[in-house]
């Protein structure tokens, strides 16, 4: 294979080198558990605190609002089920969005099996939850409001500030899973004005199995995690020090880098996405094409199955995502899509390509060329595509 | 998640197309489920399938199914092609992931829906 090309940055991002090289003592000369008296261990409780106060300080957040996790799907499972837990007495009702990852549908549907109510919110054609569909449902006795910041496969970015304002004049608490927007767009907690946020290191350069729930001061979710004195007794767990200073220092790239890398990823979806459209026909082009996030792109490519799509693509050397159910192993396609209300077999033909700062404009060319190719041999292969061409519009 | 046989036969299926004039045509499954399979067939007098082609909606194992099982079948009579199961496509496969299993039992249901065909549609009419 003489090419490889990496457009899956939404499913996770390659370690910065510089977010390395801080880390790697830390596994090694520097091995001390952070929760030790002894020196080894204040050495990396030292580096840990540092680290915090670098997060708190690039987010604009106090120090102690920040709770280290394993990453987005602990930090979401957190807020969830933490909220559901310290404040069910104030009522059962949790509304999410019907968008929200597996790490939330999923905590929601076993907060369902233990008689809470969840409401899922419907979303535009474009992937957008409007705030009427939140006034509609909420009430008293709403606990938590639950809407991601942006979402991982159509890369919709939400009304989050206007949403958490409906939240908190019904007394509701507010979560946001930003796991996909943080580091490729701007997230200034304070104005957004959220209870809770949800993100992980390894979407933006940092390493794998490290997070952060920010919680904001005041806010008492149950912990999820019990164990020792972590986290000011609030997750239990050994620090896991090498990580929490890679995506310390990770946060600090991405923000310190993000305008130059926010226009560069931006430049080369706009013109992959100017190529698809202008050489492929019957496509859709699924989520908003404004408020979305600049890393990403997805079609539906009409008569053929996104799987397919997927194996050829990565056989010509590009490495890019399928919502599509056959790559998943369910039997439903993608629930995002579905919830734009694209036709269900529109949903299956469905690839996301994702974008990061170390691609180049070249590898867009190419991959293009090569999806163009693809997509019209496998719509050859396709018995749905010569006879809606035709005369007959169904088999 | 597949291996290299299952890859090989999806990158470079074989009898893939329309067949003009096929006198069995067998077409399974649906856009919502994301697999539809169909078969096309030229039959002779003796009931030797002469020729056969498919084409499928589907993902990389339902193209590959379609591949394998269409060409275990070219040359055979309709009773051998009748006689060919799943398992046996599934083996010159090498095999299948476990949730992939399914688009075998369609290739051995196009194939018949297409001997159908020919039996109800073709070869009885003209007797």
């Amino acid at each position: 294979m003489e090419k490889k090309i990496y457009f899956d940055h939404s499913a996770t991002t390659p370690v910065d080198k510089e977010v390395l090289e801080e880390m790697l003592p830390y596994f090694t000369e520097k091995f001390g558990n952070a929760n030790s008296m002894h020196m080894f261990g204040q050495e990396g409780a030292y580096a840990v605190d540092t680290a915090r106060r670098k997060i708190a300080s690039l987010l604009g957040v106090a120090v102690n609002e920040i709770y280290f996790t394993s990453g987005g799907t602990e930090g979401d499972n957190w807020a969830l089920k933490g909220s559901a837990e310290a404040f069910k007495d104030r009522g059962n009702k949790i509304i999410i969005s019907s968008i929200e990852h597996a790490a939330m549908i999923s905590t929601a549907k076993q907060l369902e099996k233990e008689g809470f109510e969840v409401v899922y919110l419907p979303v535009t054609d474009k992937g957008l939850v409007k705030e009427e569909y939140l006034e509609k449902v909420i009430d008293n006795k709403t606990i938590l409001v639950s809407v991601m910041l942006a979402n991982n496969e159509i890369g919709t970015i939400q009304p989050i500030k206007n949403l958490a304002k409906i939240a908190h004049e019904h007394g509701a608490l507010f979560h946001t899973d930003a796991v996909q927007a943080m580091g490729s767009i701007p997230v200034n907690i304070k104005d957004l004005d959220v209870d809770m946020l949800t993100f992980s290191a390894h979407k933006f350069y940092g390493p794998k199995g490290i997070g952060v729930l920010y919680i904001r001061n005041g806010v008492k979710p149950e912990k999820l995690i019990a164990g020792g004195h972590q986290e000011r007794t609030m997750r239990g767990g050994t620090t896991n020090v090498p990580s929490v200073i890679g995506m310390a220092k990770a946060l600090e790239i991405a923000i310190r880098d993000m305008d130059k890398n926010y226009q560069y990823v931006k430049s080369l979806r706009d013109e992959f996405v100017r190529l698809v459209e202008s050489k492929i026909p019957y496509i859709v082009y699924n989520g908003d094409r404004e408020k979305r996030l600049p890393q990403n792109a997805n079609f539906s490519f009409e008569f053929i199955e996104g799987e397919s799509i997927l194996l050829r693509l990565d056989l010509a050397g590009i490495a890019c995502s399928s919502g599509s159910a056959c790559s998943s192993g369910s039997l439903e396609p993608s629930h995002v899509l579905l919830a734009t209300g694209l036709p269900i077999e529109k949903a299956h033909g469905s690839i996301r390509f994702s974008f990061g700062k170390h691609n180049t404009m070249d590898e867009v060319i190419y991959a293009a060329d090569k999806l163009t190719e693809i997509v019209s041999v496998l719509r050859q292969m396709s018995p749905l595509f010569k006879e809606i061409k035709g005369e007959t519009k169904n088999v | 998640m597949y291996n290299d046989r299952v890859v090989k036969e999806f990158s470079n299926p074989q009898n893939v197309g329309e067949m003009p004039d096929a006198n069995a045509v067998g077409t399974v499954g649906n856009a919502t489920c994301g697999d539809i399979m169909k078969i096309y067939m030229k039959i002779n007098e003796n009931d030797i399938i002469e020729d056969v082609s498919f084409q499928t909606f589907g993902c990389a194992a339902a193209i590959a199914t379609s591949s394998v099982a269409t060409s275990m079948i070219k040359g055979k009579t309709v009773n051998e092609a009748l006689k060919l199961t799943n398992k046996q496509v599934i083996d010159e496969l090498g095999g299948l992931p476990p949730q992939k299993l399914h688009c075998s039992v369609l290739a051995e249901e196009a194939i018949k829906a297409a001997i159908n065909d020919y039996l109800t549609n073709y070869k009885n009419s003209k007797k």
